[in-house]
């Protein structure tokens, strides 16, 4: 294997990504595991041994990497590391949605990729991953299907609550009115999705968009961004991976140009 | 905190003294934390250090003193209410507490649930027996600058001398007539209080002491132009915070002092911050003492404050009374006309103040705005998403928060600060 040059580490809510990088700036290596409570434990068996001149970790845990690495390790934001990650797997991108664990970002870039302006949600974790994750519980489906499922339902049925709780509620009493219940999964995905498409207005959506973070890999999700949005997204080959990718794209930068100066 | 000493006087003001130990405790730690951990700081912020460790001792104190001989204390919250007139019929014009969590539970009996964290704030503090100030009041005197406040007042009277002035929300020459009215009707207001007529010349001074601390203030705000910023945002913040406790003479002989200090480090062109530190312009709602949330989360995530566009910030210094009336009625049409002049978020349009933010930042040679907007305050909320627009237009990055006093969000709170912060510096290049 080529030498690794930078790592790149992205510690979100639910799960943690790993992506290094040669002195090509190629992805030679990657890596996920799920969070969990036990962040540092989980980071530790990420890393496996890796190490590498140059880390940048972003996230909700960037701060715990360097207590793991023991060298010293940059950190940036999930916005920063997008917009990094968006450069490298689709340099056209001019917005990106980011829906992952317990985050929602919308990010709009200029023709070089710098970040123009930002929209994050609120406190709440409503209309993220965790919500549809929750749902998903409900209607004992594993997360990973329910996208499938819902894009079994048809339109007419709403979800107006956008608490995890009140949405329940009301996807139970729907169920008890006898509506399918794939029809009440396409309303939940529909309620989360109008509250993205609104995002994405905020900062002011420009094509191409980039759909990236774990509930990119949901069919129904992406069907009905594209519906609300009019804009059909990019769907990179490995969504949970942008924010690392970005992360490794950083290091690597800071490795090339501390690279020249020693030459 | 000589605590001991104020144990009496906590204790006939009837606070509630275990709670109030624990809010003082709270507010200590809270301070060395976000304050005395600073690097480079200016001397003469001992002062300042000075007047808030003991912001519920010596100055109650003085307030109880004062009273002892007569004088009368009024309490405010909002900075429409003519200090000029207070000062006057020699009166003590104080802010009252509103910047941190307090008795919530008990003011959600007063109010809704869903009102601002300041109103909840002041509302609580008086029911969990908690603020001196209020404690010490011998009116408190309210205004209509939103529903909020206006209806908030109502349930307030109940547990305090209270006084509402009518604030117009718009800025015709009916209105100022209604704002004149009010200006005189809270002159013989005062002056039935204290027992004292308002003088030509007892306005006229305190014209110029209201006047003097305004001054003092902007030359403090035109320092903050200078790069690398001379002063933390944070210390700036409480100079405005302090404003609105200390004895106003002393507060101006203070800050100039401090400002002579400011002046030199600029002449030397040293700073709290290296000179490519983005520098950041707060504007929004005003934050409170000790509401120091938004500007330790700002100046931790690798920025500079270079200035408030707040009601505790330039939105109560930028502009002055006209000094050269010289009968009462003159020296009551320049307070009228200088009160009006405030670009509060409760009047309609309120085009000047989109004007007067970009202004500010330019001035200040901000690279961003920070908008700072207090959970469920209409007034704001609606102009934040007009000045968003307005700021876009200019070419001005902006970044909108809404808050507001509790912690739990500080975590997401760092998240989009240090990103609009890593934004700027991109930009920069």
């Amino acid at each position: 294997m080529a030498e690794i040059v930078a790592l790149g580490i992205d510690v979100g809510s639910r799960s943690m990504e790993l992506v290094a990088l040669d002195a090509q700036a190629a992805v030679v290596d990657s890596a996920r595991l799920p969070t969990t409570f036990h962040p540092v434990a989980q980071l530790a068996a990420l890393l496996a041994g890796r190490t590498a001149p140059m880390v940048t970790a972003t996230g909700y845990g960037r701060e715990l990497v360097g207590q793991v690495v023991g060298s010293e390790v940059a950190t940036i934001t999930e916005i920063t590391a997008y917009a990094l990650g968006a450069a490298v797997s689709a340099p056209r991108a001019r917005t990106i949605l980011d829906i992952g664990g317990q985050d929602t970002k919308a990010i709009r870039l200029d023709a070089q990729g710098q970040v123009l302006k930002f929209e994050m949600n609120d406190r709440c974790a409503a209309g993220t991953g965790k919500f549809l994750e929750h749902m998903a519980t409900v209607f004992q489906i594993p997360v990973e299907e329910f996208g499938v499922f819902a894009l079994g339902g048809r339109e007419g049925v709403r979800i107006n609550a956008m608490c995890t709780v009140f949405a329940e509620t009301e996807a139970t009493s729907l169920m008890a009115q006898g509506h399918r219940p794939e029809d009440i999964a396409w309303a939940l995905h529909a309620s989360v999705c109008q509250r993205t498409a609104s995002m994405l207005g905020r900062v002011g959506l420009t094509p191409p968009l980039l759909f990236a973070g774990g509930v990119a890999r949901n069919p129904c999700m992406v069907r009905l961004v594209e519906k609300l949005t009019g804009v059909s997204p990019i769907i990179p080959e490995d969504p949970d991976t942008v924010g690392a990718l970005g992360a490794a794209y950083h290091a690597w930068r800071r490795w090339a140009s501390s690279a020249q100066s020693a030459s | 905190m000589q605590h001991d000493a104020y144990r009496a006087m906590w204790e006939r003001l009837d606070l509630d003294l275990p709670a109030h130990d624990g809010l003082l405790q709270v507010l200590g730690k809270f301070y060395g934390d976000i304050y005395m951990s600073q690097q480079g700081r200016l001397q003469g912020m001992e002062y300042l250090d000075f007047v808030l460790s003991e912001v519920h001792g010596l100055r109650i104190q003085e307030l109880q003193d004062a009273k002892a001989q007569g004088r009368k204390v009024i309490g405010t919250f909002c900075v429409f209410v003519p200090e000029e007139i207070t000062l006057a019929a020699g009166a003590i014009h104080v802010g009252l507490c509103s910047g941190a969590e307090a008795g919530t539970e008990l003011a959600e009996q007063l109010v809704p649930r869903n009102t601002c964290a300041l109103i909840k704030s002041f509302i609580g503090f008086k029911l969990a027996k908690l603020c001196p100030f209020t404690q010490s009041c011998d009116l408190v005197v309210g205004e209509t600058t939103c529903d909020g406040k206006k209806k908030a007042y109502e349930a307030f009277a109940e547990h305090v001398p209270m006084l509402v002035l009518e604030v117009p929300q718009q800025k015709r020459a009916c209105d100022r007539e209604l704002w004149k009215a009010e200006v005189l009707r809270y002159k013989a207001e005062v002056e039935a209080l204290t027992g004292q007529t308002i003088t030509a010349q007892s306005l006229a001074a305190a014209i110029r002491t209201v006047n003097a601390r305004r001054r003092v203030l902007q030359r403090l705000g035109a320092l903050r132009a200078a790069s690398p910023a001379p002063i933390s945002g944070r210390d700036a913040l409480l100079i405005n915070q302090v404003s609105f406790y200390d004895d106003p003479e002393r507060f101006t002989g203070a800050i100039s002092t401090l400002c002579d200090q400011m002046e030199a480090r600029v002449a030397a062109g040293e700073g709290v911050a290296p000179a490519d530190t983005p520098r950041l312009l707060l504007s929004g709602c005003p934050m409170a003492v000790p509401n120091w949330k938004l500007p330790y989360v700002v100046e931790s995530a690798g920025a500079v404050i270079v200035g408030e566009e707040s009601c505790i910030g330039t939105r109560n210094t930028r502009d002055l009374v006209d000094e050269s009336g010289t009968t009462v009625e003159e020296m009551i049409d320049a307070i009228v006309d200088r009160y009006l002049r405030i670009d509060c978020a409760c009047f309609t349009p309120n085009s000047e103040r989109m004007d007067n933010v970009v202004d500010l930042a330019r001035a200040q040679k901000a690279d961003g705005v920070l908008q700072y907007t207090l959970l469920f305050c209409q007034p704001y909320g609606h102009e934040s998403m007009k000045l968003a627009r307005r700021l876009e237009a200019e070419g001005i990055p902006n970044l909108a928060i809404e808050t507001d006093y509790s912690m739990e969000d500080v975590e997401q709170l760092k998240t989009r600060v240090e990103a609009f912060v890593e934004m700027l510096r991109s930009r920069r290049g």
